[in-house]
């Protein structure tokens, strides 16, 4: 596995009096994609927005590219690099495309450029003026992703990038996901969509009551498919 | 003599144009009102105590420092500000946690504190500011004679309004600002500093509320109640023209100043209370406001 770019240890959360999460322990290695899978409500969207430091009732460790980022302000966990794109998306209605596109300051340099990106998403230029929740659902997931590849964070967060799209708007999401990854980008996602996870991951974990419950490549894939099924229920 | 409904030219017109100015007053002040609403949900009850503010600092500043009335246009709305984005980063911050109530409760309580405290040392008595020598005397107009400095008014709060809706609606900080309205914990997510930005956005309607102040010195009376006898009258306008609406309150601040004026054309005995009834009447029939989206 490549050198470490997060390493999150017995991490705990709450919401409020609840505790979500029970001592998650996981790495994602500079380059990597990783994917998280388990049943819903078990803590996959917690793991996500807790290492993003939106929940901030927290204990444990999140190290990131060996920085300690339990003490990081929110509004500075971009600028150590972490991008996030939400499950509903956040497209800002108020704001155009492109202005929505512009909005997340840029935190380092090696992100892509505004051509660049209009390149790889062409309806997005077109469609630059128009409020951006005007877009279709895919578009604004494109959007959403699009506005983090601007600001040269190094980690991509999405959770469930595929939710509710069309078949052709998800293979497309792979092939952007695929081009990231050449161009080395660490992505960590949270994906229900089997199928779509198998083609971009190298490694899964799978999720259970609030802990990781076990840690495969890409490879063992097959051989725990009858497993997957059992636990994922699908 | 000209008539115009029965009603003689010049009366027509000097009303609408004291519409105008009392609604160019309305419309800075909703227009601050409905910022700080719109990013930090809080009803900014110290509004009128910040105006207030505003035309006394240029009043005292003239008093004891000898600044004059074009440089207390600029130094009063700083001063007010940066009090307001003291007061926020001090005290109104630790509230946003809570039910908006505490807020609202919390700049009720500072603009009574204000307020009481310039009436101890001034007396509910106003004072008179002088208007500015340049802005001086008046013009014939040849249909109505037109004081300089009400026409002055006119115009700058109109360059006022239009410069904050640009800021808000056009700028790099005006999306972030709008970003925040809609979702502050994304925003902050992505590297933005919201609670630097609702101090900001605090001291920038405090800003706007003060330089309607300065404005206002030399039409009314400087004095510890100017805001609380208009404050009224500009929630009115903010729930006309819907919570949170920054074009909005400021086509809202307007229209109910020249609906106001033309009442005392019409009919006088009802002027005071004309923006009340429109007020019931929107609320009746559109509870969100003219311009309001349905929260």
């Amino acid at each position: 596995m490549a050198k470490a770019l997060l390493e999150v240890s017995n991490l705990n959360a709450w919401y409020g009096e609840s505790h979500v999460l029970h001592g998650v322990n996981m790495t994602v290695g500079e380059g990597e994609t990783i994917t998280i899978l388990g049943r819903n409500g078990v803590g996959k969207t917690t793991t996500l927005r807790t290492i993003m430091g939106i929940i901030r009732q927290r204990k444990g460790e999140i190290r990131f590219a060996g920085k300690d980022m339990l003490g990081v302000a929110l509004h500075r966990t971009a600028h150590a690099g972490l991008g996030f794109v939400p499950e509903e998306r956040g497209i800002f209605s108020t704001l155009t495309v492109e202005e929505n596109l512009l909005l997340p300051p840029v935190v380092a340099e090696g992100g892509m450029p505004l051509e660049e990106i209009y390149a790889l998403f062409p309806n997005l230029k077109e469609r630059r003026g128009s409020p951006g929740t005007k877009l279709s659902g895919g578009e604004q997931q494109m959007l959403a992703m699009a506005r983090i590849l601007r600001t040269g964070v190094r980690l991509l967060i999405l959770d469930e990038p595929t939710e509710g799209l069309a078949p052709v708007i998800v293979q497309r999401i792979g092939e952007v996901l695929k081009t990231l990854k050449q161009r080395g980008m660490t992505v960590l996602l949270v994906e229900q969509n089997f199928r779509f996870a198998s083609r971009i991951a190298d490694r899964f974990y799978l999720m259970d009551h609030g802990q990781m419950v076990s840690e495969f490549p890409v490879g063992e894939l097959p051989q725990r498919m009858d497993m997957l099924n059992k636990v994922l229920g699908v | 003599m000209t008539m115009i409904f029965g009603i003689p030219l010049q009366a027509f017109l000097g009303q609408l144009l004291i519409g105008l100015i009392n609604g160019s007053f309305y419309a800075l002040l909703s227009l601050g009102l409905a910022v700080i609403f719109g990013l930090l949900r809080v009803i900014n009850f110290a509004h009128g105590a910040q105006y207030m503010l505003g035309a006394f600092v240029a009043m005292l500043m003239l008093q004891y420092l000898g600044i004059n009335y074009w440089f207390a246009l600029v130094l009063a709305p700083l001063v007010v500000g940066l009090f307001g984005a003291i007061i926020e980063r001090t005290m109104l911050s630790r509230l946003y946690d809570l039910d908006p109530l505490y807020g609202l409760l919390f700049t009720f309580g500072l603009a009574l504190t204000i307020e009481g405290t310039f009436r101890y040392f001034y007396g509910s008595s106003g004072q008179p500011y002088n208007v500015p020598a340049a802005l001086a005397g008046g013009t014939n107009l040849g249909f109505m004679f037109l004081p300089i400095y009400r026409g002055w008014v006119v115009v700058i709060s109109l360059i006022a309004c239009i410069g904050t809706w640009l800021l808000i609606e056009k700028t790099k900080l005006g999306a972030y600002l709008r970003a925040a309205t809609e979702n502050p914990t994304l925003v902050q997510a992505f590297g933005v500093n919201v609670p630097l930005l609702l101090t900001l956005t605090y001291g920038l309607g405090a800003a706007l509320a003060a330089f309607a102040g300065v404005l206002a010195a030399p039409v009314y009376q400087v004095s510890p109640l100017m805001g609380s006898n208009i404050i009224i009258v500009v929630f009115a306008v903010v729930v006309v023209g819907g919570m949170g609406s920054i074009m909005g309150a400021i086509l809202t601040g307007y229209m109910l100043g020249i609906a106001e004026g033309l009442t005392k054309v019409f009919y006088p005995e009802a002027s005071n209370i004309v923006i009340f009834v429109i007020m019931a009447i929107v609320l009746l029939i559109r509870p969100a406001g003219l311009f309001g989206r349905d929260a």
